[in-house]
Parts: structure tokens; sequence; C-alpha cells
């Protein structure tokens, strides 16, 4: 449904605003590397503009320090309503290292609304233009959740756990509560 | 002489010919060396938990749910992607990948699960612990537990003498029971 009406809404080309909330300008220079000839993202009509008011996207580095917070809110209100929010970097989309620091809000998503993460310490300009390209549907997603497992089990361990604490309840009833559950602790 | 110089930019321009890379159009692999998102072999892990306690950015959690299984998370969104993970395995599990197309729009999707059976004591039953020397050690693996409140209720209560208190009020191991007199 969000790729549809992204679709919609930015048929035309996007102009960004690159806005630092704090980062060790890592990922600012890669956001710089990526408006190169090298890797010329106004094939796509991608442009850096200075101002919010003219921007349809912000591309957010930094983990949100304590002063850039309500100027990083302020910078989100200024860009009109149609918008989409790049987190770059792992300091935009969670806070890094610095996520429970004192002087951190832990990550963009804490301030503004996100809806493009785009890891890495910094990202490679390449997977900048292929986190714009997938918010403009030009490429596939290519992540999915990974679960591994060591060894499938005869019975399945959860719900025998929770057919366990759902028979207990009768015992409780009882006043003949099983112990195991409490692992030999009242 | 100024329209000799824009021959010459012409002349410097077209030596170069086009530099611009069709990169979502075609691909492009990292070169050697890069450090993208480390994957893990599950057939090789033992859960020793030495990536998540060593983890800058605390982004891999170890939950015990229950006598048998350990589960291991690791979530991508806040990494580094150090490598300290894979310089500390033992068992060489963990490989730094050179996969970085990781951008999406929900944070889910670049989380890993592994579900790690864990071997039990054959005398008491539950699973090798971590080496717990003091208090303080003890302090230091629980603090970076998913779920350190629950494992501190299972966790086992050491003294560095023998207290009889402390035996009275534990009764999570399930001991042979003394012989009557």
């Amino acid at each position: 449904m969000w790729k549809k009406l992204t679709e919609k809404a930015f048929w035309r080309s996007i102009w960004v605003y690159h806005c630092n909330s704090g980062a060790c300008n890592g990922c600012d220079i890669e956001i710089l590397n990526v408006l190169t000839p090298y890797y010329d993202v106004e094939r796509f009509g991608i442009r850096l503009v200075g101002s919010p008011r003219q921007a349809d996207a912000i591309l957010l580095s930094g983990a949100v320090t304590r002063p850039t917070l309500p100027l990083v809110k302020k910078a989100y209100q200024a860009v009109p309503a149609p918008r989409l929010v790049f987190a770059v970097g792992s300091c935009a989309i969670g806070g890094g290292c610095w996520y429970d620091t004192y002087n951190v809000t832990g990550g963009g998503e804490k301030a503004i609304p996100v809806n493009y993460f785009i890891p890495g310490c910094p990202p490679r300009p390449e997977a900048i233009i292929y986190g714009i390209a997938l918010a403009l549907g030009l490429v596939d997603k290519k992540v999915a959740p990974v679960e591994l497992k060591q060894m499938e089990f005869p019975v399945d361990m959860y719900r025998h756990r929770k057919l366990f604490e759902a028979n207990n309840v009768i015992y409780k009833l009882l006043g003949e509560e099983d112990d195991r559950l409490n692992f030999g602790r009242k | 002489m100024w329209l000799w110089n824009k021959i010459k930019q012409l002349a410097i321009s077209w030596k170069s010919g086009v530099v611009t890379l069709r990169y979502p159009f075609e691909p492009r692999p990292a070169p050697a060396g890069f450090r993208g998102q480390p994957i893990w072999d599950h057939t090789k892990c033992i859960g020793c938990a030495g990536c998540a306690n060593h983890c800058p950015a605390r982004t891999i959690f170890l939950r015990d749910i229950c006598q048998e299984i350990r589960i291991l998370l690791y979530d991508s969104s806040r990494c580094t992607y150090c490598g300290r993970c894979a310089d500390l395995c033992p068992e060489k599990a963990i490989t730094m990948g050179d996969h970085y197309e990781l951008a999406t729009e929900n944070r889910p999707d670049i989380t890993q699960t592994i579900e790690l059976f864990m071997m039990t004591c054959q005398r008491c039953g539950r699973c090798y612990d971590l080496e717990i020397k003091n208090s303080l050690d003890k302090l230091h693996t629980l603090g970076y537990r998913y779920d350190s409140l629950e494992v501190g209720k299972v966790s086992r209560q050491n003294t560095a003498e023998f207290s009889p208190d402390l035996l009275e009020k534990t009764k999570t191991y399930e001991r042979p029971k003394q012989l009557e007199k």
C-alpha cells in the first residue's frame, strides 16, 4: 500500500534535504559521494536542496542528540505533506553505540516517524542509492527475517510449556499447584 | 584563447568518457574485505554468549526460553559492523558477509533468530551455565541478557564459603535426597 502511495505521490523527481542530527560526518560524506558524477543520482531526479520547505524527503543522519531534537522536529514539520524520511546509518536507525546514552534520544524513530531504514556504518553510497530506489519502486527488497534452528523437536517446546501452564490452572484451583513453574521458589 | 580553453575542456571530458555507474540496474559487488552483515552458522554455534557480551552496540540478545533451548536474537538495526563478534567467536560460527543492500521499510526484516539446543547436565538436568567466578562476574553476565530478571530467578547463587542458610533457601537444584540415618 505504501509503495503504491509513494509511486502516486512521488512520480516526479524527489528533492531531498540532508539533515545532520549529530552524526560523525561519515554518513554525510557518503551522502555527498552519492551526488558526485560517479554515482549520479540526478538520473532519478534526486536533488539536494538547502531548505526543508522545498524538499520532498529528509535524509536523516546521526543519532538525534538532545540539542538537535527540537531542530529535527521543526525541519520535519517544515517539509510539505507527502513526505518521506530516510534514516541513513545505524545511528539514525537505532542510535548505534549510543542508543542509551544520556544525551542521545536513541535514533531518528523516537523523534520523527521514519519510512525507510538504510543500515550501515556508514552505508556505502550504493546502499543509499538502493534505499532511495527502493522508495521509488525501481528495485525489489532483498532482505527478510532469518530464522535458524539447530534441532527440530518432535514436541513443540513452546506449545508444551503453554499447555503445562493451562493445565496447571486446574491444580491451582484445587490448591495443589505444581512447583515446576516457580522453579521451586514461592 | 577562450575558445581554445573550451576545446581543451571538451577533449579532457571526451578522454574520460562516461564514468557514471548504472548501479541499481546493474549489480555492483562490494570490494574484498568489506564487512557487511554478520552471518551465523547455526550448525557451529555453541551458545557461549561471547558475541552478546562483547557487542559494542548490544545488538545481540540471548534468551533462555526453557531448559534446553536458548534463543539468540541479532537485531541489525543499530549494528555498526565492527566485526568483533566474528573475531571473538571460538567456533568461527560468525562470518562477516559482503551484503550491503539492507534498506527496508520495517525493522524486523533485518533480524536473525537462532534457536540453540543446549546440552544439559547429566546430574541436575540443567543447561551448562557460563563460568561464574564471583558476584561481579555474575552481574556482568546477567546485565546483558535479554531477560535478566527471569534468568536471575533461575540462575545459581554462589557463595565463597558454604552457607547452610542459602542451602535451605535454594530449592532449585534437584539433589539426590539424603539417606535417612
